[in-house]
This record gives structure tokens, sequence and C-alpha cells, in this order.
């Protein structure tokens, strides 16, 4: 980690620099009000005079509507209004990449849960049981439920080295969407397409569906405005992209939907599609009043997409001396019933499919498929969290093949920089995939359970539930690695918009950011500070609300905010002072080489400090609007997936350990320790916290975390049901940061969120397989894979 | 239903309550007290914890009627005016709030824990706290702030 930077050639001894610049941990500017219960949160939204919204769900995953009548409902006292798609005043349908999910079921549901109707009343209870009154006659279908058979494919046990033909007759015969079942097929197709090598392992990976599980249900408040439009506050990971599908479904122009960031209690991907947006907003609307909607946690599952459930097969050739000859993948992604971002999730899932290894043959083909099961959609390491459960098996066990150290085998393979992805793309910058394993690999082992001493039964798997005293217990070691596109690829033309203003304010020099880059908790408020301190040597620094007030400040997703929205800043900082500097020398009517700004003071090498930024800027506000794009990408070629997809790569590692209660099936993860390349950390404290926070995700999609899904239906929407990983499941997690600048990127940064989500899990699987010698082809790993009961 | 009860040490009053509403509910909607969070309402969570005479309760699970007359202390009471209480601000200095939805509840029961055990040990601290679930930290930072903020008390005291 570095001491806070200052800009290059600043003179020594003149000024007190600023803190709390970039590669500081300050304290985050919305932290006070969080810890004194002060933050407002979309679901804290209040005005005087406001009504309560909720939504009628579909309780069929496949059905058509004959009929809704909502007359009882709406003649309940304290009931405003209820709504149904013909209420819908614009565009009936919306979507992120695709325009396929009705804002109000229109003559068909697709999936239980689906929004049928909507009702406003003056109490959410009164909302609730007059949403109860609402009739609707559905004629119910059978749910398609499998992605394979939702295209028409053959299962693994009737194919073998390619995947099926997609049937027409089954497309024709249950087809959810007109254009058919398949949202996606990526295909990636590079070197020779008859590879033989000395060994190969095949194997077959199902990944579980995983919920966000974010805390905070979506929320927020619409009110109607008096130009006819409509101001909502809502909680959300990208303010510009929700305004354009909310404009669309009520038919008014941006200038007439005005959105505001609330407080967000996480997002891990679930807000990136709508929720209760345009329902809110139809429903403010409607009855003139301001409307609040929050989802309770039983709705949130429901009312978000969920990461797509993979079945995989994967076949690794090597030589004999462990160098990979080839991979053959395919990879099934269960999108569910719309669209959502599945194209993007498949094209990480196979881009990326293989893991960060020089493979000199490869061909993948990688489906989104609708199906009538909860839509999928955005989940932190999107794509690239399925794949990895398969590769980093499929490594582990081709190391037991040949005999070899599974991490030999791994950095024998490993990408470095300057290596060809399976896409023909040059890993142009660091990828010190061999560093980061070998580091973790000497990270201190924590000590071995004592064969007779003292138990503590909180050591032992299953706790203080007294379920094992150490019999039956045994340990394993596992490795795993992560691979991570940053930002958004396949030729989107990624950017973020950021109004930087500096001026005098009583005396002293005070920066304004204003972006509309969504804080989902992960501190890029503290990080828009930093840069803005740094940049412009000031140290009082202004974080403006997030609103569609200025341009878009792209999805907070893709780990890409630190980058792209921290580059806009950036840049926007850069103009601001140039502009400064030009007032200033007007002013002293002269000009001074090398003038620079720092600790508040205008400053010269040859001079030293020439006045106060305050009193040389006088009444002079500066302000600057800049729309930043990274470098582009294209898209890939689409019969053979080769292209410069992504615009950077990110690395990470992890070591798990972890005790197996062989005869319960119970696991206690001991450590968790993770080796991150993450470029440049502006915020080291912050860049730790998400590395903690990203492997515990990991943690429990390997061992607790699974919507079930019954014929279509959704069996355990509740935290009672769904487990999330406590503070008990939770090891103690050593983190190894390096910072390998990427020359590309501002001040070299490197997208940080997502590796640790990637490779954790696959670790922590590989650590039970070591210890119990049992393949483990699922995960969630459940009790009974490992009791084989 | 009127319901009094004392919150953060004064008297409140909230009329036309409807039976089957929370504590949680009265405190956030009728009082002005919204701190408390509302993140599952099943008392899984714990990011609704709150002091229910000196003890710890999910106010989700408390009804609003069982609050009658009772002493209630949310997480807008463990601070004095503008100065945080020790817990609050080692959560912040630890960097342990991230979303910041589960930390009303986590420094509840946090603060309960310190002001009855001296020098917690990890393992203690854990099983304290395993009733507050957190999707942001991994709960690394989080043990870092109690071990911080009652190492702290324990130096004061």
């Amino acid at each position: 980690m570095t001491a806070p930077t200052r800009p290059t050639g600043a003179p020594q001894g003149l000024t007190t620099p600023v803190t709390a610049g970039i590669g500081a941990s300050p304290l985050r500017p919305d932290g006070t009000a969080k810890v004194k219960g002060e933050f407002a949160y979309g679901s804290d939204m209040w005005t005087d005079d406001m009504i309560w919204g909720v939504t009628l769900r579909s309780p069929h995953p496949y059905a058509r509507i004959r009929s809704i009548g909502i007359g009882p409902a709406l003649a309940t006292p304290g009931v405003y209004a209820v709504l149904t798609h013909e209420d819908v005043p614009g565009s009936k349908f919306y979507g992120l990449e695709i325009v396929d999910q009705p804002v109000l079921a229109v003559d068909t549901v697709r999936y239980h849960g689906e929004p049928v109707a909507l009702v406003a009343a003056d109490h959410p209870e009164i909302a609730r049981q007059a949403a109860k009154r609402i009739r609707v006659d559905y004629d119910v279908y059978e749910p398609i439920t499998d992605a394979r058979e939702a295209l028409g494919h053959p299962r693994w046990n009737q194919v073998h080295n390619a995947p099926g033909k997609v049937s027409e007759l089954s497309r024709e015969r249950a087809v959810l969407h007109p254009q058919g079942n398949l949202v996606r097929h990526l295909k990636l197709r590079k070197g020779d397409p008859g590879p033989v090598a000395d060994v190969v392992v095949v194997g077959e990976y199902e990944v579980g569906m995983q919920d966000q599980a974010f805390l905070g249900p979506e929320s927020g408040l619409a009110v109607p405005a008096e130009d006819g439009g409509v101001e909502l506050y809502v909680a959300t990971q990208w303010l510009h992209v929700d305004q354009r599908q909310v404009c669309a479904a009520l038919g008014l122009p941006p200038e007439k939907v005005r959105l505001t960031l609330a407080g967000v209690g996480g997002a891990f991907g679930g807000r990136e599609d709508l929720s209760m947006h345009i329902h809110a907003c139809m429903l403010a609307l409607h009855t003139g009043k301001p409307v609040k909607m929050v989802y309770n946690r039983e709705e949130s599952f429901f009312g978000h997409v969920h990461r797509h459930p993979a079945v995989m097969r994967f076949e690794h050739g090597a030589s004999r001396d462990g160098t990979l000859v080839y991979v053959r993948a395919q990879i099934y992604l269960d999108g569910g019933a719309y669209a959502s971002s599945t194209p993007a999730v498949v094209g990480n899932a196979g881009t990326m499919g293989i893991g960060p290894y020089v493979v000199p043959n490869v061909q993948i083909d990688a489906y989104g498929a609708y199906t009538n099961n909860p839509p999928c959609g955005a989940m932190r390491g999107f794509g690239s969290v399925q794949a990895a459960f398969a590769h980093e098996a499929q490594m582990d066990k081709l190391a037991a093949e040949l005999g070899m150290d599974p991490l030999d085998l791994r950095c024998r393979n490993a990408m470095t920089q300057g290596a060809e992805a399976p896409t023909g793309q040059v890993i142009d910058s660091a990828a010190p995939v061999e560093e980061l394993l070998r580091r973790v690999q000497a990270m201190p082992l924590p000590p071995a359970r004592s064969a007779d001493g003292e138990v503590d039964l909180r050591d032992l798997p299953g706790g203080v539930a007294n379920t094992t005293h150490g019999e039956g217990v045994v340990r394993g070691i596992g490795y795993a690695v992560a691979y991570k596109n940053v930002g958004f690829s396949e030729g989107f033309d990624d950017y973020s918009t950021a109004r930087v203003r500096l001026e005098a304010v009583a005396g002293e020099a005070v920066a304004t950011v204003h972006t509309a880059a969504a804080e989902v908790g992960q501190g890029l408020v503290t990080v828009e500070q930093q840069i803005a301190r740094t940049e412009l040597g000031v140290q009082r620094v202004m974080v403006h609300t997030k609103d569609t007030g200025v341009g878009s400040g792209g999805s907070t997703s893709a780990s890409r905010q630190t980058y792209v929205t921290g580059g806009a800043v950036k840049a926007a900082c850069e103009k601001v002072r140039d502009r400064a500097l030009d007032v200033i020398q007007q002013r002293i009517g002269r000009l001074v080489p090398d003038l620079r700004l720092d600790g508040g003071k205008v400053v010269s090498p040859q001079e030293g400090v020439i006045g106060d930024l305050a009193d040389l800027l006088g009444d002079e506000v500066i302000e600057e609007t800049v729309e930043w794009h990274h470098r582009p990408t294209e898209a890939v070629d689409p019969e053979t997936g080769q292209g410069f997809a992504h615009v950077q790569y990110a690395f990470a590692a992890h070591r798990a350990v972890v005790d197996v209660d062989t005869e319960l099936g119970l696991i206690k993860v001991v450590a968790l320790d993770c080796a991150q390349d993450v470029g440049k950390a502006i915020n080291p404290q912050a860049v730790v916290g998400q590395i903690q926070g990203g492997s515990a995700q990991g943690l429990g999609l390997a061992l607790m975390e699974e919507i079930q899904i019954k014929g279509g239906k959704i069996r355990n929407p509740s935290f009672t049901d769904y487990l999330i990983p406590t503070i008990l499941d939770m090891p103690p997690m050593r983190i190894d940061v390096l910072e390998y600048a990427d020359p590309h990127a501002p001040y070299g940064v490197r997208g940080v969120g997502e590796p640790p989500t990637i490779s954790s899990g696959p670790a922590i699987v590989a650590a039970i397989r070591q210890a119990t010698g049992l393949a483990l082809n699922q995960v969630p790993v459940r009790p009974e894979h490992i009791t084989g009961t | 239903m009127r319901i009094t009860c004392t919150v953060n040490g004064e008297p409140q009053q909230a009329d036309d309550v409807w039976e089957g509403e929370s504590l949680l509910y009265v405190l956030r909607e009728r009082l002005g007290f919204p701190g408390s969070k509302n993140a599952c309402e099943q008392g899984e969570c714990g990011s609704c914890t709150v002091y229910l005479d000196g003890v710890l309760a999910c106010s989700c699970l408390v009804a609003a009627g069982q609050a009658q007359g009772r002493d209630v202390r949310t997480v807008e009471g463990l601070a004095s005016g503008d100065e945080l209480s020790g817990i609050q601000q080692a959560f912040l200095e630890a960097g342990a709030v991230q979303c910041g939805f589960c930390t009303p509840g986590l420094l509840v029961a946090a603060h309960d824990l310190i002001e009855r055990q001296a020098e917690p040990s990890d393992a203690e601290i854990r099983e304290a706290l395993a009733g507050n679930l957190c999707r942001c930290t991994g709960y690394e930072k989080i043990m870092e702030a109690v071990r911080m903020a009652a190492a702290q008390r324990a130096e004061a005291s």
C-alpha cells in the first residue's frame, strides 16, 4: 500500500498537503449518518400525505390470464387505486437488453411471482388485503423448468463431445417467447477443432440459483409533480437506465421523470433490473399522491432477478507434463422467464469459461435459455462464478489424473501478461496468476486441531449444537483462481459523467462532485472525494446527491465504478484545475510556470506559495462536466467468439481450509485467505472490505445458498429458509492486496468487487474434496453429498 | 389503539395503531425513528434490534401493543447528541459500515455485548452477533470494530 499521493512536483515543506486523497482510507462521508440511524434508505422515504403501493403477483409459473376482476378490491375502504396492464400509459414491456418483460402481465404469466396488478391504499396492510380481493382467472399451463429441455437439447448422457442440435420441434411445442427459447448462444472456437491429448478428464457440474440477498429490500417513493411528471426516489444501481425504461412505460420524456438515488441497502446485481419503479410512478400519477412501495423479504425474493443456475460439461486435455492442450465446454444458463442481462452473462461465461489459463485449442458453447423459472440476471461475478466452479474442479481433477500438485498444474498453465485469451484477445496488463496463487500458498496455515487437547465446540463443524467432539472430522485445503472482466464489454459504449465545481465558500476552497453513479455501500462516495482532493488540492469535497440532474454514471456493476466514474471525476477535476490556474494567472497578471494546487494553496516550484486558492478564486465558480469513456471494446465474432471483448481483466486467488464432519456432512470453513491484484488501491480499507465481503458471498454459494425451485415455484423465499452466511459461518480472512498498475486505467486501478466472489467458493469445494476424496460436482454442497445418504 | 412508551428516554405516543402492527412499524412509520431496519421482518436478520427494557429484542417480532408502557432504546439513542458512542465510532473507523443496512441492529447488539462483558473473546463476539446478518462485509471488519470498542472501553474504565 502506498502513502497518500501528492501531485508530482509539488514543493515540499511549503504547504500542508491534503490528507485523505487517493491511497488513504478516510472515513465514509455517509458513515456518521449510517451509524446514527439517520441515513435515509429507500424504505425510509416519507412524506406527509403519502400512500402505500403493493403488488399482486402470479401464484403460477406459467398460465394464461382469462380475466382480472378488480371491483371488490377497488371498493375496499382506504383503497385509492387498483391498476392492471390496461393502465400502463406507454410501452407495456421493458427490459435491460431485450424489451420482453411486461410491466404488468398482459395475457400470460411466465414465472411464479410475476406482477399482475397494483393497489394503493392509505395503510400497507389495507393495500395487501385489498390485493387479495383481486380476482384473477388463470388457465394454468405445465411450466418448462429445464434450460436444456427449453432448447430441445438432449441431456449429457445422450451426447458426448458435442452439444445437441437445437430441436425446432421442441421449440415450436413449448415456445415461451415469439423468438423461441434461446436467448443467446455464444460460440467460441480457437485453434484445432479436433485436438488430441495424452490425458483427458471430463466433468459435469451444476450450480444452484443464488440470491443477492441485499439487506435493504426494494423500495422507493414516487411523488407526482406539478408539470405532469414524477419524482422517483429509489434504491438502484443505475439511475439512467431506470429512467429510460420508466419513461418508456409512462410515455413521458426524460425531463418529466426525475430520479434521485435513495439510500441503497446493498445491491450485488439485484438492482440492475427495475422492481417497483414503474409501478410506484403509475400509482402516483394515477392517484395524484406520493406513493411509497417497500417489498418485504418474501416479495424481494420474487421482485428481483437471481444468479443463473448452470449445468456444465467440461472436457480438459493435457500432455503428460501437465500442459493444457484443449478445453471443450458446454455451459447452460437458465435465464428464467425474461431475458434481463442473460445475453451478457452468457458472454462472460463463454469468453472466460476456461479460467485464467493459456489453452491453444478451445471450443465453448454457452447458452442462455428462457424457462418458466424466476428470471435470472446480474449477480456479482456475472457468469464467471458459474464457470469457475467447473474449470477449477477440472484443474484439480486433471492434477489428480496426472499425479501432479494442483497448484503446480495451475501455475504451469497460468495466464501472464501478453498471453492470448480464448477470444484471441491479448492480455495487455498485469496477469499475476501464478504470483497470486503462490502468495496464498505461502500464508501461514491455521493450527491443526489437537487430537487429544481441550475441545472448544465453537471451533468444530456444528458448533455449539454439540454434534461432534472431533470424531469423524477431517481437514482439507483447496485453491482456486478467479478471472473476471471489468466494465461493460463486447462493444458497449461504457462511460460515466462527472460534474465538478470549485469555489470559495466562507474563505475556504471547496469542491463539489456531482455524478449519477450509484453508491450502494461499496464506498464510491469516498473514492469521489479522495480523487477530487488529490486532483484539486483541496481538503473539503462535497458529494452532490446522486440524481438524473447530471449525465449517466453508468451502472454500479461489473466492478467498474472506481475505474469509470473515478476516471470521469479525475478528468473533470483536471479540466477544472486547468481553468482555475488560468483564472489565477489572469488575476495575478502574469504566467507562472508549473503552477499547481496543493493543500488549499496555489503553489509554484520556483516561487513557493503564491497564495490561498480561496483568495485567488474570489467569487469565481469553476464548473466542468466531463463524459469519460474507457477504451472501446468490440463485439465478438458470432461464429468463433474471437474479438477484443473486454476492457480489463481482474484476478484473485483463494486458499480455503475446511473441517468436514463426514458423518453428518457438516462443514466449517477454518480459514479463507485471498490475494488479489487491484492495480492501485484508491482506498485500501474499502478494497479489503470488498474482498472480504465478496469472499463471503462465494462461501454462501459453495455451502448454503440456493433458491429451491420445484415445478417453477420458489420454495424458500425467506431468510429462515434461504441461508446466508452469519458471523459464525465466516472464518478469519487474511487478505493480500497487490498493486500492479494497469497503464490503460486511471491511476492504474483494476476493478475489485467481483473476483473474490468467483474464487472463494471453488477453493472451499476443492478443500472439501481434498478432505473427503469425494467428487462433489454440485454447489451448494449439501450434507447428503458428503454422507451419501 | 393508542400506544404510549418511552423511546430513547423520551415519552412517546402513537394513535390509531392497528393491532397487527409491530413495534418496528410503529417506531419507523409512526414515531419517526426509522433507524431500526426492516430487512426480513421475521426475526432472522437482526437489523431491527432494539433494547426493550434493557434487553435485546427484534422489534419486528414485538407486537406494538407489547411495548405499551415500556422503555425502548434504538440505534438513534446510542449517541449523546453529536458524540458517537464508542461502538459507533469503532464501526466507522474499522470500515465495518458498507451499505449500512445491518449496522443499526449490529450496533445495538454489539453495544449490549461490550456493556455486559469487558473483554469478549472472538468466539464470544461471534456468538453474540450470530443473530445479525450482514451481506457486505464478510464480518471481518465488524469483528475488528467490536474488538476495538471493547479494548477502548476496558482502557477507559
